[in-house]
C-alpha cells in the first residue's frame, strides 16, 4: 500500500528523467501519468475513512539532529488532491500537441511539474513539501518561455519571480513555525507538529506573525489579491498542458498549505488574521470578477477567473469551521477539474481558428458541436450550477460563512463577505456565459469551414475531466467523507 | 597511519616545486601533462586528507581541528577543478603569451595554482595572526602572477595592476589592525587573544575594536564584501577565467574561515564583540544589496559572476553575523560547500563555451541547449542553485543561513535576503534564458567537451544534487 503513494510522485518524476534520456517521449508520460492515477485511486479508496489519521506512512531520516526526515502518507484530504493532480497530469500528457522540436524536453517538464506537485501533497515534512512544490518552477519558466503563445517572454519572467519571491517569504515562515518550539521538540515533521500544536507552543506571541508570513507566501502562490497579477498572464501565454497544470493543481498548493500546516498550527493566529484573509478574498471575489467581465479574451478570462475563484476557497478557510473548510476541500478539487477542462479545450479552439478575441470568434458551434457541448458543461460547471462539484462545494462555503454568528446579532463581517461572495457567482454567470456566446453561439461563419471538431484525444482527456466533476457533484460525500475526518481534528 | 599534520601542507609544496622543476628541465614536454600531474597529487592529498583526523598539531600557531580539515579538502578541491580548467583554457592562454617556444609560461601556469592551494591550506590550519598573515601572502602574491598572466592582453594586466593595488592596500589594513591587537593584547595567537579578552581594561577597548575593524577591512576585501568589492568585477573578468575561479572560490573561502575564528576569538569580549557583529551585519547588508542589485544589468557572463560572488558573499556574512547562534558555523560551512560546487560548475561550463565562441557574453550561450545539451544543463544546475532551488546544494546553503539569522533574530536582513533572492532568480534565470529561449546565431556545431571536462562536470551536478537532497551528507562532513 504505501508503494502506492509513493508511485503517485516517483513515476511522473522517474518517467521524466526517462524522458529526459532520450526514452519515446508521448508513450513513456502517458504510461507514467497512468500508473500515477491509478495508484492515487487505488489509494483513495484504501485510505480507512474513519479515524482521519495519516496512513500508507513511510519515512527516510535524513537529519537525525534537526528531526529532518523524507516521509509520505496521506490522509482524505492529501489523497483527494493526490486523485486530482493524477487526473489533471494524465489529461495534461494526453492534450499535448505534437511537438516539432524539443519533445523530450517538453513532456519531461509536464512531468516534473505533475511529479513535483504530487510529490508536496504526499510529504508529510516541512521541508519536502516546500521542496517538491519548487520543482515546477524552472518547468514552468522553460515551457512557457519556449512553447508559450503570445507575450510568453514577460509572462515567463512574471510568474517566476512572483513565484519565487513568494516561495522565499514562505520560506522564512516555515523556518519560523520549525523554530518555534523549545530545542528537543524542534521537528520538520508535519504530524509530529500537529500533535505539538494541542501543547499550545504555536500560541506564543511570535506565532501571530509567522502566521502572516505563512498566509502572504501561501497566498501569492495562490494569488491571493492583491498579489495575483503574475496569473492571468502566465496562463494566458502557457502552453495548454503549462496551464491546466498549473490552474488546475499547482495553485492548490498553497491553500493545501493553509490547511496542511497554518491553520491546524496555529488557530488562534488564523482566527485573529480572518479579518485580513476577508478583505482580500473579497477583492479575489469583487475585483478580480469584475476585472474578468473586461477581458476580451478567453484565454485571459479562463486566467483572471481561475483567480477570482480562488477566494471561494479562501472563504472557505476564513470561515474556520467544518462546514466551510469542507466546502474549501471539495471547490479545490472541483475548481481544479473545471479550470484544467476548460483550458484544454480554450486551447483547442486557438490552435483550430488562431484567435482567441471575441470579436473575431462566433459560430463556432455549428463546426464544432462535440467541443461546444464539452466547452458548455464545463462553463456551467464553472459557474457552480448543480449537478456539478462546483456547486455542492460553493454551497458548502456560503453556509460555512453563515454560520460564524451569534443568533438574533446582526450580520458579522463572515455573513457580509458571504453575501458579497454570492455576488460573485451572478459576475461568473455574466462573463463565462458571455464568452460562450461570443464564441460558439451566432450565425456559422465561412471562414471556419476548415474548422474540425475537437480530436479524439482531447474528447477522451476533456470527458475524464468532466466525468469526474459530475460524479463529485452528484454524489459528493465520497469526498467529503474523506476530507472531514481530518479537519474535524483541528476544529474544535 | 596517521599522518603529521605538517605534511599535506609540505607535500602540496613539495608538487608545486616539482612541477616547476620539470617546466625548466623538459621542455619538449607536452604542458599538459603537467596539470595532470598536479591533478593526480592533489587526488591523492585529498583522499589522505580524507582519512585524516582532527588531533593536536604539537603548534601553537597552528591547529588541525575538524574546521581546518573541511577547508583544506575544500580548497584541494577546488584547484583540481581549477586545473581541469586550465587544461581547457591553455590554447587562449598561448595566444597571449610570448616566448620562444609554443609552450612556454605554460608549465608555470599550471604549477603556480598548486602553490597558492598550499598557501590556502595553510591559512585554513592557522590561528596566529603573523601565521595567518604569512599564508595570506603566500596566496596573494601568487595571485598577482595568475591574474596578470595574459601578458599580452591588456585586460588581463590591467585586471593583475589593480588587484596588486588593492591587494596590498588591504594587507596594509590587515598588519595595521593586527598591530593595534597586539599592541591592546600582547598577544598574536588567536586562542591567547581569546583568554587575554576578558581582561581589557574598558580604556583599552575602543584600540581593540579599532585593530579588529581594520583586520575586518582587510579581510573584507579578501572575501570582496561591500564597500571593498570595488576590484572584483574588473579583476574578475580580466584574468584567466581558471583564475577568476580560483579567485572567486578559493580565496574567498579561506578569507571565511580566518573571519570566523577571528570573530569567533573576540566573543570573550562582549563590548567589543558584539560591535564587531554590529560591523558585520551592515556589511552583510551593503553586499547584499549591491552584489545582486548590480548583477541585473550584466550581459556578462563572467561579470555576472562577479556580482554574483559578491551577493553571495551578503549571505554567508548573514551566518557569520549569526555566530552566537549554535550552527552559525556549520551554515557558513555547508554555504561553501555548496557555493564551491555551483561557481567551479558554472566556471567550467563557461571556459569550454568561451573557447568555442567569440566570447564570455551572455549571448555567446544563445542556442546552447539545442547546441550542446550536456553543457546546457550542467550550467542549468549550476544556475538553479546558485539561485536557490530547492533539491539544489545551493538551497540548503540559503535554508541554513535563513534559519541562522531567524535564530538570532536578523529580521532586517531577512527582509533584504528575500528581495536579494528575487533578484538572483532573475539574473541567474537570464543564463537559462539564453540558453534554452534564444535560438545560436551564427556557430550551431556542437562544443567537443574533453573527457575529463565531463567527468568533473557530471560529477559536479550529482554532487549539488546529493547534497540538496540529502542534508547529512554535507553536515556529516563536519561537526558543529
Amino acid at each position: 500500500m504505501n508503494l502506492l503513494v509513493q508511485l503517485t510522485y516517483l513515476s511522473p518524476i522517474i518517467g521524466g528523467l526517462l524522458i529526459l534520456g532520450g526514452a519515446p517521449a508521448r508513450r513513456t508520460a502517458i504510461l507514467a501519468t497512468l500508473i500515477a492515477l491509478i495508484s492515487a485511486f487505488i489509494a483513495f479508496f484504501a485510505y480507512d475513512r474513519i479515524t482521519g489519521s495519516y496512513q500508507f506512512l513511510a519515512a527516510l531520516p535524513l537529519v537525525p539532529e534537526w528531526d529532518l526526515k523524507f516521509s509520505v502518507g496521506i490522509d482524505g484530504l492529501s489523497s483527494t488532491l493526490l486523485l486530482l493532480t493524477t487526473v489533471v497530469a494524465l489529461s495534461a500528457v494526453w492534450v499535448s500537441p505534437t511537438v516539432e522540436e524539443g519533445a523530450n524536453r517538453y513532456y519531461a517538464c509536464i512531468l516534473l511539474i505533475a511529479g513535483g506537485a504530487a510529490g508536496a501533497f504526499a510529504s508529510l515534512d516541512l521541508f519536502f513539501f516546500y521542496a517538491f512544490h519548487e520543482l515546477a518552477l524552472i518547468p514552468t519558466f522553460l515551457m512557457i518561455g519556449i512553447w508559450g503563445t503570445g507575450n510568453r517572454q514577460s509572462a515567463a519572467w512574471k510568474i517566476t519571480i512572483y513565484l519565487s519571491i513568494g516561495s522565499i517569504i514562505l520560506l522564512v515562515g516555515l523556518i519560523g513555525v520549525y523554530l518555534l518550539p523549545p530545542v528537543p521538540q524542534r521537528t520538520f515533521d508535519i504530524v509530529k507538529l500537529q500533535q505539538l500544536a494541542s501543547s499550545g507552543v504555536f500560541s506564543g506571541s511570535g506565532s501571530k506573525s509567522i502566521y502572516l508570513l505563512l498566509l502572504l507566501g501561501f497566498g501569492i502562490l495562490v494569488s491571493l489579491f492583491p498579489f495575483h497579477t503574475w496569473a492571468p498572464q502566465a496562463y494566458a501565454s502557457a502552453p495548454v498542458p503549462v496551464a491546466m497544470l498549473h490552474a488546475g493543481v499547482l495553485k492548490k498548493f498553497g491553500l493545501y498549505g493553509l490547511l496542511r500546516v497554518a491553520l491546524p498550527l496555529m488557530p488562534e493566529a488564523a482566527r485573529h488574521w480572518a479579518w485580513l484573509l476577508l478583505i482580500l478574498l473579497a477583492g479575489n471575489i469583487l475585483y478580480v470578477g469584475l476585472a474578468t467581465i473586461a477581458q476580451k479574451q478567453l484565454d485571459l478570462t479562463l486566467g483572471y477567473s481561475s483567480v477570482m475563484h480562488m477566494g471561494y476557497v479562501f472563504l472557505g478557510i476564513a470561515t474556520y469551521n467544518i462546514i466551510g473548510l469542507n466546502g474549501a476541500a471539495l471547490l479545490m478539487l472541483a475548481h481544479g477539474l473545471s479550470i484544467s477542462a476548460l483550458f484544454a479545450m480554450c486551447g483547442e479552439v486557438r490552435k483550430q481558428t488562431g484567435t482567441l478575441n471575441y470579436l473575431d470568434l462566433g459560430g463556432l458551434a455549428t463546426n464544432m458541436p462535440a467541443l461546444s457541448f464539452a466547452f458548455g458543461l464545463a462553463t456551467f460547471a464553472s459557474i457552480g450550477l448543480p449537478g456539478f462539484a462546483n456547486f455542492a462545494s460553493e454551497l458548502l462555503v456560503f453556509f460555512g460563512a453563515f454560520k460564524n454568528s451569534t443568533p438574533g446579532a446582526s450580520l458579522n463581517e463572515f455573513q457580509i463577505v458571504g453575501v458579497i461572495a454570492l455576488w460573485g457567482v451572478v459576475i461568473s454567470a455574466v462573463y463565462m456565459l458571455r464568452a460562450y456566446r461570443a464564441i460558439f453561439m451566432g450565425a456559422p461563419q465561412a471562414r471556419w469551414q476548415g474548422v474540425r471538431d475537437i480530436p479524439v484525444k482531447i474528447r477522451w482527456a476533456v470527458a475524464l475531466l468532466i466525468a469526474a466533476l459530475l460524479v463529485v457533484g452528484l454524489a459528493p460525500r465520497t469526498v467529503l467523507d474523506a476530507v472531514e475526518p481530518g479537519i474535524r481534528i483541528f476544529v474544535k | 597511519m596517521t599522518i603529521p599534520p605538517l605534511c599535506f601542507e609540505l607535500f602540496v609544496l613539495a608538487l608545486g616545486i616539482l612541477l616547476l622543476l620539470l617546466e625548466t628541465f623538459s621542455e619538449k614536454q607536452d604542458r599538459k601533462i603537467f596539470a595532470l600531474i598536479g591533478i593526480i597529487g592533489l587526488a591523492i592529498v585529498f583522499f589522505l586528507l580524507q582519512g585524516s583526523s582532527p588531533g593536536p598539531s604539537g603548534m601553537a600557531s597552528y591547529v588541525v581541528d575538524s574546521v581546518a580539515i573541511f577547508f583544506k579538502k575544500l580548497v584541494v578541491l577546488t584547484t583540481i577543478v581549477v586545473l581541469i580548467m586550465s587544461i581547457d583554457y591553455a590554447d587562449t592562454i598561448k595566444r597571449f603569451l610570448s616566448g620562444p617556444s609554443a609552450q612556454s609560461g605554460l608549465g608555470e601556469f599550471f604549477a603556480l595554482p598548486v602553490l597558492t592551494c598550499a598557501g590556502m591550506m595553510w591559512m585554513s590550519s592557522a590561528i596566529d595572526f603573523i601565521l595567518i598573515f604569512v599564508s595570506l601572502e603566500l596566496v596573494t602574491i601568487s595571485f598577482y602572477i595568475l591574474v596578470a598572466y595574459m601578458r599580452r592582453n591588456a585586460n588581463s594586466l590591467e585586471a593583475g595592476v589593480k588587484y596588486l593595488i588593492l591587494s596590498a592596500l588591504s594587507t596594509g589594513f590587515t598588519i595595521y589592525g593586527i598591530t593595534w591587537i597586539y599592541g591592546v593584547t600582547h598577544q598574536t595567537n588567536l586562542t591567547q587573544i581569546e583568554h587575554v579578552l576578558p581582561n581589557i581594561p574598558v580604556e583599552n577597548q575602543p584600540g581593540l575594536l579599532f585593530g579588529a575593524l581594520l583586520v575586518l577591512v582587510g579581510l573584507g576585501f579578501k572575501i570582496a564584501a561591500a564597500p571593498f568589492q570595488f576590484w572584483v568585477p574588473d579583476v574578475y573578468q580580466g584574468a584567466p577565467t581558471p583564475i577568476t575561479a580560483f579567485l572567486s572560490v578559493g580565496s574567498k573561502s579561506v578569507g571565511f574561515i580566518v573571519l570566523l575564528r577571528v570573530v569567533q576569538a573576540f566573543q570573550t569580549l562582549p563590548a567589543v564583540g558584539n560591535r564587531l557583529i554590529t560591523a558585520i551585519i551592515l556589511l552583510a547588508a551593503a553586499t547584499l544589496l549591491y552584489g545582486n542589485l548590480a548583477a541585473l544589468p550584466q550581459t556578462n557572463f563572467k561579470r555576472l559572476l562577479a556580482y554574483s560572488s559578491i551577493g553571495h558573499a551578503g549571505y554567508l556574512l548573514i551566518a557569520v553575523a549569526g555566530i552566537g547562534a549554535p550552527d552559525s558555523g556549520q551554515a557558513v560551512v555547508v554555504y561553501l560547500a555548496a557555493y564551491l560546487l555551483m561557481t567551479l560548475l558554472s566556471f567550467l561550463v563557461l571556459v569550454i563555451v568561451a573557447a568555442h565562441g567569440e566570447g564570455d557574453d551572455i549571448v555567446n550561450f544563445n542556442g546552447l541547449g539545442k547546441r550542446s545539451p550536456f553543457l546546457a544543463f550542467g550550467l542549468l544546475v549550476a544556475m538553479m542553485s546558485l539561485a536557490g532551488v530547492p533539491l539544489t546544494a545551493g538551497f540548503l546553503g540559503k535554508f541554513l543561513v535563513f534559519k541562522v539569522a531567524f535564530e538570532t533574530g536578523q529580521f532586517f536582513l531577512i527582509a533584504l535576503g528575500v528581495v536579494t533572492v528575487g533578484c538572483g532568480f532573475y539574473f541567474y534565470l537570464k543564463v537559462v534564458r539564453a540558453m534554452y529561449w534564444q535560438t545560436s546565431s551564427a556557430t550551431a556545431a556542437a562544443i567537443p567537451v574533453s573527457r575529463l571536462s565531463w567527468a568533473a562536470i557530471a560529477i559536479m551536478v550529482i554532487l549539488i544534487f546529493v547534497l540538496g537532497i540529502f542534508p547529512q551528507v554535507a553536515l556529516g562532513l563536519l561537526p558543529s
